[in-house]
């Protein structure tokens, strides 16, 4: 009997709302925006965590420029915090060697993470997913019960066609969906609204052609315009709610 | 102390497992200790037993806590060749360490002795498992 995922709920415990953020492709801007959603909302004064896992592919440490850090070892793993956001990441154990993993070795990479890090009190955690429906997506569920999914998505046919099943799994699971954001917005069109109209559109995010500038400076991605829309989308939903405890 | 989070796990597992099962007092578990995982046992053992102190009340009181070792063995998924931790060589002290943390991150350092393809699995010794848990209704 494994046990280890008989602690994660306790692990989770001092964490008022986890938030993972998903989509049905890859290159969609999912990592962009739970990067940024941490920081925005680390710098609108809440405490917030972040954990990366796209296990195969992790890039939220690239995003926000972190490098040479190492979580604390204390009754388990403490994260470090960076840009006033708790950041816990495989990176820090694969550095920059690929770590090709097949589904059980995802599984038991994602419920060693889960039960052995030590978040601190935090009112939000934003969880960096791969893409699709996936290994980490199903194990998001099936141990971070508390979840809620922002869920993103492009204009592009392809991508709309994969997160329809995305939202249609979640939906089908009964799991909380906070909302879609539109990202990479380029003409004005209703192919999203129309595509996905059961849940509700958060915002559209403008293609943002100088974001890769701002890529490992956060004081550059606070100040794109990804970054100001984002500001204004997360302001204007539900994601600033936080559940009385 | 990464061994303590695990001991954590174990206690939690213990105690719920014990509920489910209507047991009064829990007197032996028996934990297997896969080695790719590195873990102190003595650190361990100690960290299973003070936890079970202040979390098990008088259910874990008389508990016995016996430890097995399993040796660590990889099967390639490309040539099928089997072998063992031990006979991996020329990882740095930060690689192992890095092991210790998240065992599959083992597929960014180890590689089949044989072909030298990262797609192995791990056959057994991953990590911790409880064995059995004995106790009196």
């Amino acid at each position: 009997m494994d046990p280890r995922s008989n602690i994660i709920d306790k692990r989770l415990a001092g964490i008022k709302r986890v938030i993972a953020v998903s989509g049905g492709k890859g290159g969609i801007g999912k990592s962009l925006t739970a990067s940024v959603l941490a920081l925005t909302l680390s710098r609108l004064g809440f405490r917030v965590g972040l954990l990366d896992l796209d296990l195969s592919a992790p890039s939220t440490h690239v995003i926000l420029g972190i490098e040479g850090l190492y979580p604390k070892e204390e009754k388990g793993i403490v994260p470090p915090e960076i840009c006033g956001i708790e950041f816990m990441s495989i990176v820090y154990f694969t550095g920059d060697n690929p770590s090709p993993l097949r589904g059980i070795d995802i599984s038991n990479a994602m419920l060693e993470l889960l039960a052995v890090t030590r978040w601190g009190s935090l009112d939000f955690l934003i969880v960096d997913t791969p893409p699709g429906i996936g290994d980490a997506t199903m194990d998001v569920i099936r141990w971070m019960k508390r979840a809620e999914f922002l869920v993103m998505t492009t204009s592009s046919k392809v991508a709309l066609e994969t997160v329809k099943k995305v939202i249609k799994m979640l939906t089908e699971l009964n799991v909380p969906i906070i909302g879609i954001i539109e990202n990479m917005k380029m003409e004005e069109s209703r192919l999203v609204k129309e595509a996905l109209k059961d849940v509700p559109i958060l915002g559209e995010v403008g293609f943002d052609e100088k974001i890769e500038d701002s890529i490992g400076d956060v004081n550059k991605l606070l100040e794109s315009d990804f970054a100001v829309k984002m500001k204004e989308i997360v302001s204007n939903s539900s994601i600033l709610k936080l559940q009385l405890k | 102390m990464h061994e303590w989070a695990l001991a954590e796990a174990v206690i939690a597992t213990v105690i719920e497992e014990s509920r489910k099962e209507g047991l009064q007092e829990v007197t032996k578990i028996k934990l297997k200790i896969g080695e790719l995982q590195q873990m102190e046992t003595e650190i361990f053992e100690f960290a299973v037993t003070e936890i079970a102190k202040v979390q098990g009340a008088s259910l874990l009181t008389n508990m016995k806590v016996e430890m097995d070792r399993e040796r660590a063995v990889f099967r390639c998924r490309v040539c099928r060749n089997e072998w063992g931790f031990g006979e991996t060589t020329g990882m740095s002290e930060e690689e192992t360490e890095a092991i210790h943390f998240a065992p599959e991150v083992a597929h960014a350092y180890i590689r089949c002795p044989s072909c030298k393809s990262p797609d192995f699995e791990v056959l057994q010794g991953r990590g911790v498992t409880i064995e059995s848990i004995k106790g009196t209704g």
